[in-house]
């Protein structure tokens, strides 16, 4: 209408102006439908609720290690021996792909917690069985695609591009990780 | 109407390959439309809008519906509770369902009202039968679904509707269920078959439209227009409007549904897990199949129920053989008028009775409904063809607008 008064044309102001206020209403109304249709395929509430857990880790032994499943992915927990620490303390960050000291990696040293899986095409690498190949440098070896990961779960020979990624944790006590 | 001309240069190199645009162009722009529709021709456009949001939101649903009968309850539960947006998408499609039915009865009772039935389009009416039943099937086995009471003892009751059938009854119903009973078998064939049907029923709407377009919309007046005349106008922008207006009122109702009672229309004993052992004390199927589950229960004898189930749908298939008056539109036959709306009162009755239990006053009611339904189609129109005296038919669409006739806009009584 006030269009209208504006340019005092008969028909064609207003009328470009119902379809475009038409289109326009239509195009936020699908809008406002689309979201909940994609939003659906997002996690659902009770797999969110399950996107945290605790382990008891108080039966690892020394040089064991053992794997847990959380948010669907492999979480390996290994009791590191003072050997295997004092390896992954020493190396020489330089010599490393993607730099990171073992400090940083670790709350508690003795236990490293990783979530295993390969930072190249998402298998999962060997070594938390004894008979495991562990690969040259005493940590993991993927057989995918033949990444080599130390005893700090750092890339140091094949194709993958990072360290096995550390997950959120917190010791709750002595024996208790929550991880998430 | 080759005259489609478009102006971009790619669109033009497009159309000259795949001809697209001429043809969206000759179906949704151009495509000539009698000028006199009034709003009874919207539910067809408004069925199809509804088929796309239940494909819509059954491919969503099915992404977390686990089709077992350990687990279907649960995951429909889950849905509602757990799945973002679950609720919504299952109260849109549950509710989705009865509004196709109920705009598809509009649309059905439209093409009895006008005689949209009658040449040359009995292809046409007889697509849209097939797409009722099609609808049936879908709606049954989608009802099966979510695994509650109602949903078990109406597969039950309603596959062993084939139990009927002489001699071979017995070993059809087992292999529809593919078990001794409904099982795990019968679910999971449910569930694919209730996944394909919507693309079967896709095919034969695709189908409905081409043999609509052929002759084009039947009208009010129920007179054939003249191609290219003052009578019609072009579907853009003039019935893309008034379907999109159509649309949105629909969508209200709708909306109002799922949103502020979105189990009204469905039944409280199928929030209950299905028990093989017990029977709820009173089956109702769905408020759409009522009348056809009165006319079951209207004859005393099993396979006689049967058969007149499912001949009451296959009555509209021969309808243009039975409506032999070459005036289409009620508006123009008064007696025709009035039993037409004496079966509109008809349908509503037999769909209570269904709703009541089988005993009492209500088996005599559902036999006289059952009786008339068919009379009105085997006995009343090909009578009314031949004794009726129609009223003079206008000469163009224009003519009770312009003429000063009887207007004939609605079908107002």
């Amino acid at each position: 209408m006030a269009e209208n008064a504006q340019t005092g044309d008969g028909g064609e102001t207003r009328r470009d102006f119902l379809h475009l206020a038409t289109a326009a209403m239509g195009a936020v109304g699908v809008g406002a439908v689309a979201w909940p249709f994609i939003d659906q395929m997002n996690p659902a509430k009770d797999v969110l609720a399950l996107a945290t857990i605790e382990v008891n880790i108080s039966a690892i032994q020394e040089g064991q290690a053992i794997t847990v499943s959380w948010r669907g992915k492999p979480v390996f927990i290994r009791h590191r021996t003072a050997d295997e620490i004092e390896e992954a303390r020493t190396v020489d960050l330089d010599d490393l792909p993607d730099p990171q000291a073992d400090g940083d990696r670790v709350t508690k040293e003795n236990f490293l917690i990783l979530v295993g899986v390969c930072t190249h095409l998402g298998c999962i690498p060997l070594g938390q069985k004894t008979g495991d190949v562990k690969g040259e440098f005493g940590g993991w070896f993927c057989p995918c695609h033949g990444s080599h990961y130390d005893t700090s779960g750092r890339i140091r020979k094949g194709p993958a591009p990072a360290n096995l990624p550390v997950p959120e944790y917190e010791f709750v006590d002595d024996t208790t990780v929550r991880l998430g | 109407m080759s005259t489609y001309n478009p102006s971009n240069p790619l669109v033009r190199w497009i159309d000259h390959r795949l001809p697209m645009f001429s043809f969206m162009n000759e179906h949704l722009t151009d495509y000539p439309t009698p000028k006199n529709l009034n709003y009874f021709w919207n539910f067809g456009s408004l069925a199809g809008i509804i088929l796309v949001v239940m494909i819509a939101s059954g491919i969503t649903l099915a992404m977390h519906y686990t089709a077992h009968v350990d687990y279907a309850f649960n995951s429909v539960e889950r849905i509602m509770r757990d799945v973002n947006f679950g609720w919504m998408i299952r109260y849109i499609h549950m509710n989705g369902a009865h509004l196709f039915f109920v705009v598809v009865f509009i649309h059905i009772f439209r093409g009895l009202y006008y005689g949209s039935y009658k040449a040359p389009r009995e292809i046409l009416w007889m697509l849209g039968v097939a797409i009722l039943l099609a609808m049936m099937a879908t709606a049954f086995m989608g009802y099966v679904l979510p695994w509650g009471q109602m949903s078990f003892w109406g597969a039950t009751v309603i596959t062993n509707l084939f139990s009927a059938i002489p001699l071979v009854g017995e070993d059809i119903v087992i292999w529809l269920w593919g078990a001794f009973s409904v099982d795990n078998a019968t679910l999971n064939r449910f569930f694919a078959l209730h996944y394909l049907m919507p693309f079967v029923i896709v095919g034969l709407v695709v189908l409905h439209l081409v043999a609509l377009h052929r002759f084009g919309s039947n009208n009010p007046i129920g007179i054939d227009v003249k191609k290219g005349s003052q009578d019609t106008i072009p579907f853009h922008p003039y019935y893309t409007i008034k379907d999109t207006f159509g649309l949105g009122v629909f969508l209200l109702v709708f909306a109002g549904l799922v949103f502020f009672a979105p189990n009204y229309l469905g039944h409280a004993d199928n929030y209950i897990e299905a028990n093989p052992l017990v029977t709820p004390a009173l089956i109702v199927p769905e408020w759409y199949f009522l009348p056809f589950y009165a006319i079951l229960r209207a004859i005393p004898d099993k396979l006689g129920g049967v058969i007149a189930m499912f001949g009451s749908i296959a009555v509209l298939f021969i309808l243009p053989w039975l409506d032999r008056s070459p005036v289409r539109s009620a508006t123009y036959r008064p007696l025709f008028k009035l039993f037409f709306w004496i079966l509109v009162l008809d349908c509503i009755l037999l769909g209570y009775v269904g709703a009541m239990p089988a005993e009492g006053i209500w088996v005599l009611l559902g036999q006289v409904g059952t009786a008339y339904y068919f009379a009105h189609f085997l006995i009343i129109l090909p009578l009314l063809s031949k004794l009726e005296t129609p009223k003079p038919l206008p000469t163009s669409i224009s003519k009770p607008v312009t003429g000063g006739a009887a207007p004939a806009a609605a079908p107002a009584e």
